[in-house]
């Protein structure tokens, strides 16, 4: 039986009809980008007119930076509930009575993740670019926000950290046997990524077209890689019994079987 | 009552497009399969095959294998030896997916997304089994265990019962050859209980093959054609009366209105009695080849012998005390 589509989408649409229900995911999905939201505009709209290239360059840099967090911290919290999440609920049993493939269930659920926490790191790119513009007093604030590599940046990476924090959050929760634990680590390790951005971000490596790009890519087959490993580290038997499989070999017993009437015990 | 058995024929109806496939062919066939989990054993060389369309009873007391049986068959986990066929498919790891698609399993506890409405659980599962036309398999699972009127409830307000019903219309909607049922009237009352049970005789009466997991022995003794008593080890496979006969020898019970005088007497000298004792003041209970022809006979030498004779009836053991009986004199058993 081959990858089917039509069961990812399955699991897809059932991931964002729960996460609408959820107060936690709707609270922290209506939160988050509110808090992301007003430290960037506070930071742009503080620097005046007269304000030196380098202030200029720090605040846009803080501003990325910031606008790079959402991305990688929102999905590494639910990412981290989704696995540990459905054994508590004690859902997680019958989905894998289906024959749902390991790897139709992971994309799923990374998919149920990635396509909120993207949208809403655009939304508020797209919001802070247009209040910069509406409202910045420095043009030179606004003019490098508006750089090509920036936007490049902000594309590429809010997909590619949150596909990183989505596997690093579900690889946890596959072996997590408390939620609460499970989103703890699952927060801390969205950061590693971060700080390679933070060093771009600040100018510690100049932003360029060319390094985007690089970076990105080796997002990307981080990405991929950490989505081999949290497949290879799906492990049913685990999952539903807390014990990994082990072969014995044993030696019979002794069991009565009455015939049925009238044929044989197949019968 | 009209109701009832048209929810019945719904369920037949669905049921039996899958089943007839394999109504040659056995559905379950399990051989010498264990199960350790380090150095616990959770079911060792168990074998006993289950016949299209046939309702398998599956007893045993509490960690005596059922759950672990039943998750192995359905591929959730690997057996540690021996071999199995579920319909008619070997049990192997690269066949989880093929089986799967065939099977369908209700755990006890029927594991619904409580933030999605009935219909949203079973438009999920419809989606995984990949239903053509989900709509219409939903609406027919809904009728099949009488949930229609509450498909559009969220399982969260649902009730133990109104939840187990949707657990089973999950399970009827990928027109299973096998459906595997582990303690579905567990929590039910009386009446929800009868409803599952017209169910499962919807099932059966078109072929499906129910694997169905128990404690309610009654309930296996009605509805079951065949158990199978795990302990471990299998103890003992075959149908409700067969058992009973295998394990308790024919009696006949006696009551007189006094005690009598001689019973060794009178009972040793009549024909096809084999052995006797006392079971109260005037009651006796006697070992016979074959009750229904040997009462005649007892009747007439305790006439003779000058006795009221109040009752003579045959002595009939439940499945329960085959199930006591067994468990009761399995070292296993003890140990627990």
């Amino acid at each position: 039986m081959n990858f089917s589509f039509g069961r990812l989408i399955a699991v897809l649409r059932k991931e964002l009809r729960e996460y609408r229900r959820s107060p936690f995911i709707v609270g922290t999905m209506a939160l988050l980008p509110l808090v992301f939201l007003v430290e960037p505009l506070i930071t742009i709209f503080r620097i005046g007119p007269s304000v030196g290239a380098s202030a200029v360059d720090k605040a846009v840099g803080a501003t990325f930076l910031v606008l790079l967090i959402a991305p990688a911290l929102l999905p590494a919290v639910i990412a981290a509930y989704s696995v540990v999440g459905e054994r508590e609920q004690g859902t997680l049993e019958p989905l894998l009575t289906t024959p749902l493939r390991r790897e139709e269930l992971l994309l799923g659920k990374a998919l149920g993740v990635v396509v909120p926490a993207v949208a809403m790191a655009y939304v508020l790119f797209a919001v802070i670019q247009l209040c910069a513009r509406l409202f910045a007093s420095n043009a030179e604030v606004v003019a490098a926000l508006g750089q090509g590599p920036h936007i490049l940046a902000e594309i590429l990476f809010a997909p590619l950290l949150a596909g990183w924090s989505i596997w690093v959050g579900i690889g946890i929760s596959t072996r997590a046997s408390d939620v609460r634990v499970a989103q703890q680590l699952g927060t801390l390790s969205s950061l590693p990524p971060l700080a390679v951005v933070a060093l771009v971000s600040f100018n510690v490596f100049t932003p360029s077209v060319t390094l985007a790009v690089v970076f990105a890519l080796v997002l990307l087959v981080a990405d991929v890689i950490l989505f081999r490993i949290v497949s290879a580290l799906f492990d049913r038997e685990r999952l539903i019994t807390g014990a990994r499989a082990q072969r014995h070999i044993t030696s019979p017993g002794t069991v009565r079987h009455i015939p049925r009437v009238g044929g044989s015990d197949h019968g | 009552m009209v109701e009832r058995g048209l929810r019945v024929a719904i369920v037949v109806e669905m049921a039996t497009r899958a089943a007839g496939e394999v109504i040659k062919t056995p559905a379950l066939t399990v051989d010498h399969l264990s199960k350790r989990f380090g150095e616990r054993v959770a079911f060792q060389d168990v074998s006993f095959s289950v016949a299209s369309g046939e309702v398998f009873g599956f007893l045993g007391p509490n960690g005596a294998g059922k759950t672990t049986t039943v998750r192995t068959l359905g591929t959730l986990i690997a057996p540690t030896s021996g071999s199995a066929t579920v319909a008619g498919i070997p049990l192997t790891s690269d066949n989880g997916p093929e089986i799967r698609q065939r099977i369908s399993i209700m755990p006890e506890n029927p594991g619904l997304y409580k933030r999605l409405t009935v219909i949203e659980n079973l438009e999920l599962f419809a989606g995984l089994y990949g239903q053509r036309n989900p709509g219409l398999r939903i609406k027919e699972a809904l009728e099949a265990v009488n949930l229609t009127a509450r498909g559009r409830d969220l399982c969260g307000s649902l009730s133990k019962g109104l939840r187990q019903r949707a657990g089973l219309a999950r399970a009827l909607l990928n027109d299973p050859a096998v459906t595997f049922l582990d303690e579905p009237t567990s929590g039910l009352d009386p009446v929800a209980a009868r409803e599952v049970h017209d169910l499962i005789i919807g099932l059966r009466e078109r072929g499906v093959t129910v694997f169905l997991t128990t404690h309610r022995l009654e309930e296996a003794e009605r509805l079951c054609d065949r158990v199978a008593i795990l302990n471990t080890t299998l103890r003992l496979v075959g149908r409700p009366d067969e058992l009973r006969e295998s394990l308790f020898s024919r009696s006949l019970l006696v009551e007189t209105l006094a005690p009598l005088a001689a019973p060794d007497e009178v009972f040793k000298s009549t024909e096809g009695v084999e052995t006797w004792r006392p079971d109260g003041a005037s009651s006796y209970v006697l070992t016979v080849t074959d009750p229904r022809n040997i009462a005649p006979h007892v009747t007439r030498a305790l006439v003779a012998a000058g006795a009221d004779v109040v009752s003579i009836t045959e002595s009939r053991h439940s499945l329960e005390d085959v199930y006591l009986q067994l468990i009761d004199e399995d070292p296993e058993a003890s140990r627990r």
